[in-house]
């Protein structure tokens, strides 16, 4: 035997190492948690103080984090967790507000899809005093530091939040190059954020806004992404650093466009990517990925088990048959298929179980 | 008790029980939730009241109320928590903290150990006689079907002292000490289960007979006499449920040649024939972790236990439509059963009348059924 020493007595005995000591074997959190959801010592949570519903199909929401939170950089997303009917959801967004903003809160957009399972139940349901689970903020998606002289921001749609959040630090920030926002909706009205946006490039002088409508007249411009946009939106494009975000259309219109005009190196992308979409065919395609053991073969239509088995890994499994919860290991993206129930899970960073679980094309399993 | 099957109607079966999964799989929900987590807000409120009184233990009134709380806090951790999150049973939340391969439970038991000797080897080898590991829990004599041998006379004893350290012997049963024995595994091998037991049980000690005990000054002695007797009533509970779960007489066990290539259907039918129910109240179901509905949870391990006197109906008319034998009685009455059969068992005869006598089933290939 290694350890003779009880890990509370090897660490710096901390108040908090005592505290954990006494709730083994469950984290204080667990404890703290049916006091007061915000309360937390170790958790990552926020609190929605305040929900606004600027356009029909949008829901904006301020977000009062619990001390944890290290703050972000304008462009970066967060992880928010809620439970609707009972299951855990999590979805990435990115807050929309100023890095700077003063009693740092987080502004957050969210678009309600027409089937989106987290956008239509916050949208529907979010309220002052929802307490929802949050991540530390990640990405690269960030504006450079020291800030390049000259900006375009481009959005389309839900798109906005990221380079909305570069607009705002920006202006917070004194910024004195040239900024110019783009931003395509269907309609004006379609723009959450708009009066914001026209407030903005009111008080600072070296902000453009134009605002592109696709669907219909009105706008400041209207039809879809080309030069001519460009151009007329920012004449001196060719010396800046463009920033796009928005949907696939939009996003290949732009890199299309500055591929070819050999400016793509300063072209930056962030991708909303939608979940992958269920496609169920009776051949066994796609590549079945083991991350953690750098493994990856084609997949056969055999449980995960079994084809992990015969790509040489001996993965943890009792069994066999879908009832012991051995095998339960984490499917970091793509599309399995449940065999006992025949139901399909496409959910990314979800939990399944190996030995019952065959691939739907290309699947990554944590293994 | 003999009941006869074709394969057919063995299948068919399994496809009844496979269906009522499927209708509370559809149903799972907000109400499973809200279920869990109002149980784990009385855990805790219990917890945190019960330590909270043992503070001022030398009020005798105190004192005991802080240990009923404390012993009911880590019942209800154990078993309608604990061992039921571990057995997957809420993973469809996607909760971490109710999550299968995460939990850990008030007991000295790691809950990895526990999750292979329990959810897979019982669970998936349920009274198969050589391969269940719980059935005598490698100590005692509690089927007819083991062979007796002059260790048997201390059976009564063995089940004593299991009843009273059950934690400790959950926690021992990975390693499988009468394998030791037999010379059939060597102890070297069980270095890492050691090594986990060691971190896991010696956080239990510290907290409870080490820190809790300190905090409170000079109630140290009372609060840790408290603490050891939540963990005593506990054990006591868990023992209790658990076997009658499985060793009341009427329960049959099964051999490693009738299970080979078992079907579906078959594992379901060896579960049912495997399990004994307990009648009781809304209270005592929840307290013995619904392991009263021991049946529906063999057949249905990861469903949410509170579904389980949900079903219990339909599983109950099935065994009727198909002529099983669906074993339920009385806590005390399960027990009596359990304890005479402790008792009888440490002799070499056993039992041999009529009621003791197990049922089983026969499998009528279906050729032989188109026959006749
Ligand atoms: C880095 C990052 C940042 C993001 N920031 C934001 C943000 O600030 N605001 C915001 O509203 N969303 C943002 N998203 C998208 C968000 O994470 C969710 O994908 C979106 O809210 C839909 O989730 P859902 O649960 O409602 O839909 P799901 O239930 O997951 O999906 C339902 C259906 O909608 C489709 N769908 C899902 N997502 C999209 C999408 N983005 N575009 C088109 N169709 C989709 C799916 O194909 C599916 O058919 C971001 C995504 C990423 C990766």
């Amino acid at each position: 035997m290694t350890t003779v020493v009880p890990a509370v007595f090897r660490r710096r005995l901390s108040p908090l190492a005592v505290v954990e000591a006494l709730a083994t074997p469950h984290a204080v959190d667990r404890y703290l948690e049916l006091v007061n959801p915000m309360l937390t010592v170790r958790d990552v949570r926020a609190e929605v103080t305040e929900v606004r519903r600027s356009t029909a199909d949008t829901v904006t929401l301020t977000l009062r984090p619990t001390r944890q939170w290290r703050g972000f950089e304008a462009g970066q997303f967060v992880q928010v967790t809620v439970d609707v009917d009972g299951v855990r959801r999590t979805r990435c967004y990115s807050p929309a507000g100023s890095q700077h903003r003063a009693d740092g809160r987080i502004e957050l957009t969210v678009k309600a899809h027409a089937r989106g399972l987290v956008s239509r139940y916050l949208h529907a349901n979010a309220s002052t005093g929802l307490v929802v689970g949050l991540t530390q903020a990640a990405g690269t998606f960030c504006l450079p530091d020291p800030r390049p002289p000259r900006i375009l921001l481009v959005s389309g749609g839900s798109g906005i939040t990221p380079v909305l959040s570069m607009l705002r630090t920006l202006c917070d920030e004194g910024y004195d190059g040239d900024v110019a926002f783009l931003h395509y909706a269907d309609t004006e009205d379609d723009v959450a954020h708009r009066d914001e946006l026209r407030a903005l490039a009111a008080e600072h002088s070296a902000v453009t806004v134009v605002l592109a409508c696709t669907g219909h007249d009105g706008g400041d411009l209207s039809g879809y992404f080309g030069q001519e946009h460009l151009d007329a939106v920012a004449p001196w494009h060719a010396d800046a650093e463009t920033f796009v975000c928005g949907p696939p259309g939009l996003m290949t219109a732009v890199r299309d466009l500055y591929t070819r005009n050999g400016r793509a190196g300063r072209l930056h992308v962030e991708d909303f990517a939608p979940a992958p979409v269920a496609v169920e065919t009776a051949a066994a395609t796609g590549a079945l990925t083991f991350e953690r053991s750098g493994t990856a073969v084609d997949n056969t239509g055999t449980t995960i088990l079994e084809q992990a088995e015969a790509a040489g890994l001996q993965p943890e499994h009792g069994c066999r048959m879908g009832i012991c919860f051995s095998c339960t290991q984490v499917k970091m993206s793509g599309c399995t298929r449940n065999v006992r129930t025949g139901e399909t899970h496409t959910e990314p960073d979800t939990e399944i179980q190996l030995c019952i679980s065959v691939p739907v094309g290309d699947v990554a399993i944590d293994l | 008790m003999t009941t006869r099957l074709t394969e057919k109607q063995i299948d068919e079966l399994g496809l009844e029980l496979d269906a009522i999964r499927q209708r509370v799989v559809d149903d799972l929900g907000a109400a499973d939730r809200d279920y869990i987590y109002k149980v784990i807000r009385w855990q805790r409120g219990l917890e945190v009241a019960g330590r909270a009184s043992l503070f001022l233990g030398f009020l005798p009134p105190l004192w005991l109320a802080g240990t009923a709380a404390l012993s009911l806090s880590k019942i209800l951790d154990n078993m309608e928590i604990g061992h039921n999150v571990m057995h997957g049973q809420y993973d469809w939340m996607r909760d971490p903290g109710l999550n299968s391969t995460m939990f850990e439970w008030d007991t000295v038991c790691p809950a990895e150990q526990w999750r292979h000797s329990h959810n897979y080897m019982h669970h998936t080898y349920t009274n198969i006689l050589g391969k269940d590991r719980d059935i005598g829990y490698g100590v005692l004599r509690i089927e007819e079907a083991q062979r007796w041998n002059p260790y048997y006379l201390g059976n009564p004893v063995y089940a004593f002292l299991l009843m009273v350290l059950f934690e400790w012997g959950v926690m021992a049963h990975d390693l499988e000490l009468e394998n030791i024995i037999a010379g059939e595994r060597t102890w070297a091998e069980t270095r890492s289960l050691r090594g986990q037991q060691w971190h896991k049980a010696s956080r239990q000690v510290l907290k409870d007979y080490l820190l809790f005990p300190a905090l409170s000054g000079p109630m140290f002695l009372s609060t840790l006499t408290a603490n050891a007797t939540a963990n005593l009533v506990r054990n006591l509970w868990a023992f209790s449920i658990i076997f009658c779960g499985h060793f009341p007489t009427g329960v049959a066990t099964f051999t490693e040649e009738e299970t080979e290539n078992e079907s579906r259907g078959a594992w379901y039918v060896r579960q049912m024939m495997g399990s004994a129910n307990i009648t009781g109240g809304k209270l005592f179901h929840i307290l013995s972790g619904n392991l009263s509905h021991q049946i529906e949870h063999h057949l249905f391990p990861d469903l949410p236990a509170r579904r389980y006197p949900q079903v219990a109906p339909e599983v109950r008319a099935l065994c009727e439509k198909y002529g099983l034998p669906y074993n339920a009685g009385r806590l005390s009455k399960q027990l009596g059963s359990v304890w005479g059969k402790i008792f009888r068992l440490a002799l070499p005869f056993g039992t041999r009348d009529e009621a003791g006598t197990p049922p089983t089933v026969a499998v009528v290939p279906d050729e032989i059924a188109a026959a006749a």
